[in-house]
């Protein structure tokens, strides 16, 4: 029983072709549709109330591939069409699904397909200065030398009438966080309009994998966002294992949780510590920092690196945990659960704080359902969303977990979900070490067979994060897809600010916290 | 009020002078340091740090310096939101071809003596990323660089002790 597949079946006939012995794993469908009926399907999708999960372009020589990811619940299905390189049009899916405005201009900029019917075609990612038959993602590109510059421009959109202003912000910030450009027009202290310009961290990690061999792809995967390592890892580790169909050791899966939950732990405190830093109340970033630090140390000492990094490869894990590393972890966790609550009364009862966080950029659950949010932000705008529910990947498949959703969608409702989330990792975490099994840590992973597809979804700290990878017909990896969640939850900040007053700027940001390196790629 | 000032008592000072992995290490960087911005700064070195390209990893330890912990300040260790007050540029890399000229600008924008530290495996050599279409490789490709500090990413220590090298070099 499969809502998306009947649905497209009920829609397209027998133009849905569908494939079981490409895409891995099998419990992700997989199907082939032609050019002309690409938006259909995405019709049909939507009718089902399905999420766009993804939207990308691969090359298959002498084609171009476009694939759309379709998400409901527990279901993923892939659909695909291909289009000649003499004429790389496809319909665009962008007034179905929102956040297939930046993918297809994203695809547009960097693959050089087009996406007929899409109402703005500037490039993203891709900058004005750049040649403009520069595809990189292409086989034929060129990638060894820096691209040259050339003279173009970005038009803007503009908002104008007696009083509007204009506020350039970026790449370089104030703060120590990464470079993005953000463009607002206000009037007075409200803000009418903001517009992102990201791109400004893209170093060609999707055209690296392609030179990479299957094993050294999880470094750069680790790479793809530092906060997020763990998460990236495990994606991409799970996306070769599916193609090879390996067996994970039972512990290694367990472990991996541990570092996931881990992860989501550090950077929640983080994050909340920096939400309530921007609106002037720097007690509680110390104090969480604090926090933080300590979790980074256990870390350190148990298993080698401050974010256990590089980790997680392909087949299992590279560390273990001893019986005693088991009890430092949790009188450790007992430690920061008893402050993190004593905290946690005073967030809730400043007045102060409550004042800055309530009803500030508010981003609506019809907005967040529109945009496909994933994650924190959806979560917090009322949509129950989380892989590890919903497509339970090891070990979460073994205990129930429980994930809090909440309606305002303003900073205290992310806010708060992190805080909701670092309760239930603890007692996550508290549940894997009393039962986690004994053997082996890591087995021999074989390099992928040609012409195959694997898929991951691992649902990091921000929310879930998606893997596809693509073997050639020589069996190096053809194309590597990466989506971070960051890639449609940047679109929900662009809503979320508008109405807003210009100095809640730093302050909604942070409580979205999206990365610009996951985005950029 | 009350929970406020209960909590920040019953936490304490938790700024250590000795950090049990890296002991002495930190407390003979820290008393150089001192020394030298005493010395040579005037009391405050500032720093601006600008994210070339990275991952996120290393500013997420550059932030660590800055918490209760490490507490850079009380070696008198400022960052600052402006290029123009920044003695140092404390730079992650590698640079992406699209930050390239931000980061010509923001040097631009330095006043001497311009002190430029390359932060991490990327900002050293491109680390992972290497050099492509889209990565310059190395901050030193783009701008002179006085001191490199190695890691992925570096640890909060090592930051500490990259710096000192930094403000030691140029006497």
């Amino acid at each position: 029983m499969s809502i998306l597949k009947d649905a497209i079946i009920s829609a397209l006939g027998a133009d849905a072709q569908f494939r079981d012995d490409y895409q891995r794993p099998s419990s992700t469908a997989f199907c082939t549709v032609p050019k002309g009926k690409f938006a259909e399907a995405a019709k049909a999708m939507k009718k089902s109330y399905a999420f766009l999960a993804a939207e990308w372009a691969a090359e298959e020589t002498p084609w171009f591939a476009i694939f759309a990811c379709y998400r409901w619940r527990e279901e993923y299905l892939i659909v695909k069409a291909v289009t000649t390189m003499d004429d790389p049009s496809f319909p665009s899916i962008t007034k179905r699904y929102l956040p297939a405005y930046r993918f297809e201009r994203q695809m547009h900029s960097l693959m050089g397909v087009v996406p007929a019917g899409h109402p703005d075609l500037r490039p993203w990612i891709k900058f004005e200065d750049w040649p403009q038959d520069a595809y990189p993602l292409r086989k034929s590109f060129n990638t060894s030398k820096p691209l040259p510059y050339e003279k173009g421009e970005y038009r803007w959109v503009r908002a104008e009438g007696e009083g509007v202003y204009e506020i350039p912000v970026g790449p370089v910030h104030a703060g120590i966080i990464e470079p993005g450009h953000f463009r607002f027009q206000a009037v007075g202290e409200m803000v009418v309009n903001l517009e992102e310009r990201l791109g400004y961290v893209h170093k060609g990690i999707e055209k690296r994998f392609e030179s990479m061999s299957w094993q050294d792809g999880v470094k750069l995967a680790a790479r793809v966002s530092g906060d997020t390592t763990v998460a990236h890892s495990i994606a991409y580790s799970m996306a070769v294992e599916s193609m090879t169909r390996c067996a994970v050791p039972e512990r290694a899966h367990w472990l991996r949780a541990l570092f996931l939950e881990r992860e989501r732990i550090a950077n929640h405190l983080g994050d909340l510590g920096a939400i309530c830093n921007d609106a002037a109340f720097a007690f509680m970033l110390y104090q969480l920092s604090y926090l933080r630090e300590i979790m980074l140390r256990t870390n350190h000492k148990l298993f080698g690196h401050r974010f256990v990094m590089d980790r997680v490869i392909p087949g299992g894990v590279s560390v273990d945990i001893s019986e005693h590393g088991k009890k430092e972890i949790l009188s450790e966790l007992e430690n920061i659960l008893k402050n993190f609550e004593k905290l946690i009364v005073i967030y809730d009862e400043s007045s102060s704080l409550e004042d800055r966080v309530r009803d500030t950029g508010r981003l609506a659950p019809e907005q967040a359902r529109q945009l496909c949010s994933v994650g924190i932000v959806a979560r917090a705008s009322g949509l129950n969303v989380d892989c590890r529910l919903f497509n339970p990947f090891p070990p979460y498949d073994r205990f129930e977990i429980s994930v809090p959703v909440l309606i305002s969608g303003d900073v205290h409702a992310r806010a708060w979900v992190r805080v909701e989330e670092i309760r239930e990792s603890i007692r996550i975490i508290r549940y894997i070490l009393d039962n986690i099994p004994d053997g082996p840590v890591s087995t021999a992973i074989e390099n992928p067979a040609p012409g195959l597809a694997g898929f991951s979804a691992v649902e990091g700290w921000r929310g879930e994060i998606i893997y596809w990878l693509q073997s050639g017909a020589d069996g190096s990896i053809n194309r590597c897809m990466v989506r971070d969640p960051s890639s449609v939850n940047w679109l929900g900040l662009e809503q979320a600010i508008p109405g807003n007053i210009v100095p809640d700027f730093p302050l909604c940001n942070k409580s979205f916290n999206q990365s610009y390196s996951g985005h950029d790629l | 009020m009350i929970r406020i000032l209960r909590q920040i008592f019953r936490t304490g000072i938790v700024t250590e002078p000795l950090p049990p992995v890296v002991e002495e290490e930190i407390e003979v960087i820290g008393a150089k340091l001192e020394e030298i911005i005493k010395k040579r700064f005037r009391g405050s070195l500032t720093i601006r740090q600008v994210d070339a390209g990275s991952c996120n990893g290393c500013e997420l330890e550059i932030h660590a310096i800055n918490n209760s912990v490490y507490n850079c300040e009380r070696f008198g260790i400022h960052f600052t939101a402006s290029p123009r007050f920044a003695d140092m540029l404390l730079v992650t890399g590698p640079v992406s071809r699209n930050m390239e000229i931000a980061l010509k600008r923001t040097y631009d924008a330095t006043p001497t003596p311009k002190l430029v530290v390359a932060v991490g495996d990327c900002g050293c050599n491109g680390g992972v990323f290497g050099e492509s279409y889209a990565s310059l490789g190395g901050i030193d490709k783009v701008i002179p660089v006085d001191v490199y500090i190695k890691g992925c990413p570096p640890t909060p220590a090592a930051l500490l002790n990259g710096i000192l090298k930094a403000i030691e070099a140029r006497r």
